[in-house]
């Protein structure tokens, strides 16, 4: 029965493959749209300002804040936004270190992409060409060498429910601050109720968020897909069915939701410069 | 040895072929402690048993609690026109739910009710709900289960071999000799005892739903060792093949289509099979479309659809109807499962959830969407219902330690087999070959192995590369095929049938010039040069079966002869290889059936 | 990896189309030119058929039930790990040759036959399924629709191994002692879910069976004919089931205070 083994055939090239299709978009797009989500969310974040309107300074304008600044926990040197935990900049905080509220807060979200299990697989193929799309010769650096995410450091993906915790947390804040959105405070400090295009940009920004969160592998296990009897756990059973509808369409939201919470801060941004009006549509 | 280029391999007991039967067979005897080995022509896992759709019948009654193992074995008398093997059909009947339960116990995953149990589905010619089955998909199940349960079991699995010849000493079993087909080096293997499992014969025609495996191996394989082969004239033509596009005409489309509502229309969109109900299934049709609605639907009180009679009588009035002008635009009628869509709420989702493989297969390969359209479909080669006569308690063919269980052996299905009863079959009857395969081999020991035979008949297996330039094996068994599928076909008369042997006689004459060139490794056109020697025995057995059964029974109709005979009731056919060579068929006449066996069938008439 | 419904309306025309067919064994080889004569509705193991019956007749291929349903006629046609018998060729681009090689991430025996018996080899090693004792008197278990629905999924499987061909760890990286392909981890994923296994199977996938170095590019569940959801619904439950057992503190200090 045993016999010598066969040798394999010699490992395709870089970029060898007898694919037909125009492969490359795929992994290509996926490269370019993080990658300028990256470089815009980077930039953003550090700016440290027009990241809200309304609030104290603004009296009459409806309390938007940036999805990438929220939660404020100190507001930026002279900013008040009316959203801050904790007031003002620290004054501990070195001089010679660059401030911006979002250097607190946009490294969670962003951990929790850099580990969700779409991205990564999105992520391995389009910025290190592992492997460069399927069926497609990888770099041959790589070779038998290859960790994957059974070696260090990559195991460390294995982390992602603990980011999906954080995730969770944030979409509390950013619901309450889709609610805060519907407010305006006048000139004498009173409330009041309204509507305006800011409001549902930043409802839709929680609803994709929470489609993707909640659409997450971990949480699909940790809800019920951990259990192999579904009848034992009724209802483990009917919260897995209705986190597998939104897991089936993870890509989907975690692109939507991208999009739209760099946009949310465009949106925020251009109207906290005055480049853009909030329009009110109700109140 | 003096064949000094054979590997030879010691064994208790040999199985040859890897399908439901031949997997079970092994698990067995290896656990009455033989030490075994299984041979298979494909790779481990991929035989035929893989394409069986609609499941095993065993009379569980978990749906139905009026199915008991007597209703149960007189449906398979019926079906077969009382020519059955009685003492397999009870211990069918009698043992099948005991191989379900233990194919669950492996971990097989049937489809369930809705108090937890096994489902059971609706088929053809059986009274109650009686299939356990997965989706349309339960051969695969069974035969997954079989082989991940073997593999721990200390079996020896020899992959892609093709066995050549059975060996034979002093007038039982001594071995098998075979080659494999990655490297064409030939193979010995000495054993006590040889159980055959290799299937069917469908290839020796042109439309088919066989796979190529099917090449009649173990029939002649056995015919060739001195062992007699029975009922070889009734051959099951499946109602509902393909018929387009050409490619795939012949692939099955399971019964279990109608079994969950299917309508066969013509092309005026008549129910035909209406037209014409058989005497002995008068009380168990449906009068309308609506009560075989409702029993499709689970109602007891209700009959069947006319859909659901047996695959014999139905293939036959699909034929009617093609000839008689009113068949589909390529040579069939129209199967139609989109119309129950006016029936169940989201009707769509019930036929692909129902039917996966079907609309996974139509959509493929015809580009036809079974939820929308209705599929064509005719009849075409599905089961060969004779084959190795065995004893019915212990598979033991007339060559001792020579056993038989499964497609290749006789007697269970008698004149036409019932839809599901072929997977219990083969769990039911290659349990019992290998437990007195094992008990054979350890009361009998080894024989010697005759080198005079093994190397006369390897250079029997080896001729064709003699004649680099022989006719090509193709060509000579795409002729065979038309042959049989034109003048053996579902319709047979006495003149085509004398005339088939005439034609047979010549592609005999042109196979023994057929010649290979080349290497051996992989050589398909040297391997279908010995699928041919088989093909041409199984052919000629089949023909000279049906010229000598002037009667019309199950599987085999003659046009000149279109009633049944009370006459024919008695007796089998039965072939044997003449001290001459040449093939002797004869009639046997059939012992009485058992008092209390007949009592049950006389009283679920 | 779509289901493609072009109806087949036309068998009767015949057009020439041109292949190239990698002939050769373990020591190399290399593709040869041929012509098939194409009708409608043919697949591509139709026009492999046709070239070993007319053209070449040693010409080597595993194939068996031609319908889908038996896995063995993988191949790579135009680069992408299909079967040859569900593979219509007016699917495929009309103006230029189709290649046809064998598998590429198992040892190559001769032309378009590979040696799979290392997978084989692979599921022995796998820890058999180990029922927990029977519910009723007659041997038998009480399991609902619902309990057996996920584990059917990963049953469906044909094992054609195309999903372990596609895969780069095997394919590019030749992982084939430490990693057992996205085939026999649905397979584990089977039999972890199972509503009546007893078995335990986590710490070999951690260690021995590699789950690690899947980084989930979905290149097995896009080639899987059976259209399994390989990578989200057995790989990745897997991993987390990992996790649970060995990377996650929460989980691993409440195992101490409520053990199985």
């Amino acid at each position: 029965m045993t016999r010598a083994p066969l040798p394999l055939p010699q490992a395709p090239g870089f970029l060898e493959t007898r694919r037909i299709d125009r492969w490359w978009i795929q992994p290509t797009l996926v490269f370019l749209g993080f990658g300028a989500f990256i470089v815009y969310s980077t930039w953003a974040a550090l700016q440290g300002n027009n990241y809200f309107t309304g609030g104290p300074t603004h009296p009459g304008a409806q309390q938007l804040l940036s999805p990438f600044y929220s939660p404020v926990l100190w507001d930026a040197a002279g900013l008040h936004s009316g959203h801050a935990w904790f007031g003002q900049q620290p004054a501990w905080w070195p001089s010679y270190l660059l401030f911006s509220p979002a250097l607190f807060i946009l490294p969670f979200p962003g951990l929790f992409r850099f580990t969700c299990y779409y991205y990564r697989g999105a992520y391995y193929k389009a910025f290190w060409g592992d492997p460069s799309n399927c069926g497609v010769g990888e770099p041959g650096f790589r070779g038998t060498k290859y960790r994957g995410e059974q070696k260090l450091p990559l195991i460390l993906q294995n982390a992602h429910r603990y980011a999906l915790y954080i995730a969770i947390l944030f979409i509390g804040i950013l619901g309450y601050d889709a609610w805060v959105s519907l407010w305006s405070i006048d000139a004498e400090g009173a409330k009041h109720f309204g509507i305006s295009v800011g409001s549902l940009v930043l409802t839709m920004n929680v609803v994709l968020l929470g489609s993707y969160t909640f659409g997450c592998h971990c949480w699909r296990h940790l809800i019920g897909g951990r259990q192999d009897c579904f009848s034992c756990h009724k209802h483990q059973h009917a919260a897995w069915k209705r986190v597998s509808w939104l897991n089936q369409r993870h890509m989907l939201f975690a692109w939507m939701s991208l999009f739209w919470v760099g946009f949310s801060d465009v949106y925020v941004r251009l109207c906290s410069m005055g480049i853009w009006t909030d329009w009110r549509i109700v109140g | 040895m003096s064949v000094p280029e054979a590997i030879v391999h010691e064994h208790d007991v040999i199985v040859i072929g890897a399908g439901g039967a031949g997997l079970r067979a092994a698990i067995e005897a290896s656990a009455g402690g033989a030490k075994v080995a299984v041979i298979c022509k494909s790779l481990l896992g991929k035989a035929h048993t893989v394409m069986a759709e609609g499941g095993m019948a065993a009379a569980m009654g978990h749906v139905d609690d009026r199915d008991n193992w007597e209703v149960h074995f007189s449906d398979t008398m019926r079906g077969g026109g009382y020519l059955n093997n009685w003492v397999m059909a009870e211990h069918h009947a009698k043992e099948a739910p005991d191989r379900v339960r233990e194919l669950e116990a492996w971990g097989a995953v049937f489809d369930r009710t809705k108090d937890g149990r096994i489902l059971q589905r609706h088929f053809g010619g059986h009274r109650y709900q009686r299939l356990a089955h997965v989706g349309d998909r339960t051969g695969l199940e069974m035969i997954r289960t079989l082989q991940d349960h073997g593999v721990h079991q200390g079996l020896d699995v020899y992959m892609e071999m093709t066995v050549v010849a059975l060996l034979t000493s002093g007038g039982r079993i001594a071995g098998v000799l075979g080659y494999d087909r990655e490297r064409g080096r030939l193979r010995v293997w000495r054993a006590g005892a040889v159980i055959l499992a290799t299937g069917g014969i469908g290839k020796a025609y042109r439309i088919t739903s066989n796979s190529w495996e099917y090449t009649g191996d173990g029939q002649a394989l056995a015919y060739e060792a001195g062992a007699e082969i029975m009922d070889m004239e009734f051959i099951q033509f499946h109602p509902t093949g393909m018929v387009w596009p050409p490619s795939v005409r012949g692939l099955l489309v399971t019964e279990g289509v109608r079994g969950e509502g299917g309508a066969l229309r013509n092309s005026e969109g008549r129910r035909f099979m209406w037209d014409d109900i058989p005497e002995a299934y008068k009380n168990q049709v449906a009068l309308d479309e609506e009560e075989a609605w409702r029993y499709v639907c689970g109602d007891k009180s209700a009959q069947r659809p006319a859909e659901l009679l047996t695959r014999d009588h139905v293939a036959r009035c699909i034929n009617r109807e093609v000839k008689a002008g009113r068949g589909s635009p390529h040579g069939g009628v129209f199967l139609d499962i989109a119309w129950i869509k006016s029936r169940v709420p989201n009707g769509e989702e019930h036929i692909k959830k129902k039917l996966p493989s079907m609309y996974h297969q139509f959509m493929q390969l015809a580009g036809v969407d079974i939820t929308k359209e209705a599929m064509e479909v005719g009849p075409t080669t599905h089961y060969c219902m004779g084959g190795v006569r065995v004893d019915g308690d212990t598979q033991m063919s007339s060559v001792p330690g020579l056993f038989a269980a499964g497609e290749v052996a006789a007697g269970l299905h008698g004149a036409n087999r019932l839809g599901g009863n072929s997977l219990s079959d083969l769990v039911v009857f290659g349990k019992r070959a290998g437990e007195h395969a094992a008990r054979w081999a350890k009361e009998h020991g080894a024989a010697p192995v005759d080198s005079a035979q093994v190397e006369a008949e390897t250079a029997r297996a080896l001729a064709p590369f003699d004649r680099p330039n022989g006719e090509n094996p193709y060509a000579i068994q795409s002729d065979l095929q038309d042959v049989m599928q034109r003048l053996v076909g579902m319709v047979r008369t006495k003149s085509e049938l004398e005339e088939a042997l005439g034609h047979l006689d010549s592609l005999r004459a042109r196979a023994a010039k057929c010649g290979v060139s080349g290497h051996r490794e992989y050589h398909p056109g040297w391997h279908t040069a010995i699928d041919l020697r088989n093909l041409l025995h199984v052919s000629e057995m089949i023909t000279k079966s049906a010229l000598l059964r002037p009667e019309s029974r199950g599987g085999h109709f003659r046009e000149d002869f279109p009633a049944k005979s009370e006459e024919c009731t008695g007796f089998n056919l039965v072939a044997r290889r003449a001290d001459d060579g040449s093939m002797d068929i004869d009639r046997r006449q059939r012992a009485p059936i058992r008092p209390d066996l007949q009592a049950i069938i006389e009283r679920m008439k | 990896m779509s289901s493609h419904s072009h109806p087949v309306t036309d068998a009767t025309a015949t057009r020439p189309v041109e292949f190239k067919i990698w002939r050769g064994d373990a020591k190399g080889g290399a593709f040869e030119q041929y012509t098939a004569q194409v009708t409608g509705g043919m697949v591509v193991l139709d026009c492999i058929h046709q070239v070993q019956a007319e053209q070449a007749p040693d010409l080597a291929c595993r194939w068996n039930c031609k319908a889908g349903k038996c896995g063995s006629c993988s191949a790579e046609i135009n680069g992408k790990p299909s079967l040859m018998c569900m593979t219509r060729m007016d699917t495929l681009p009309a103006d230029q040759p189709v290649t046809v090689e064998p598998l590429r991430a198992f040892p190559s025996i001769r032309d378009l036959v590979t040696d799979v018996s290392w997978n084989y080899e692979v599921k022995k090693k796998i820890v058999p399924f180990k029922p927990r004792e029977p519910d009723r008197p007659d041997g038998t278990w009480t399991v609902f629709q619902e309990d057996v629905e996920r584990v059917q999924e990963f049953r469906k499987c044909i094992e054609c191994f195309l999903c372990q061909d596609v895969c780069h760890v095997l394919r590019d990286h030749h992982k084939h002692d430490e990693f057992i392909g996205p085939r026999f981890l649905v397979y584990t994923a089977a039999l972890e879910m199972h509503p009546l296994d007893t078995a335990d199977r986590i710490a070999d996938l951690k260690e021995r069976d590699g789950i690690g170095y899947c980084n989930i590019g979905k290149c097995c569940t896009k080639v899987c004919p059976e259209s399994i959801t390989i990578t989200d619904n057995a790989i990745i439950p897997l991993k987390e089931r990992v996790v649970d057992e060995f990377y996650d503190p929460i989980t691993r200090l409440l195992r101490i205070f409520r053990p199985k």
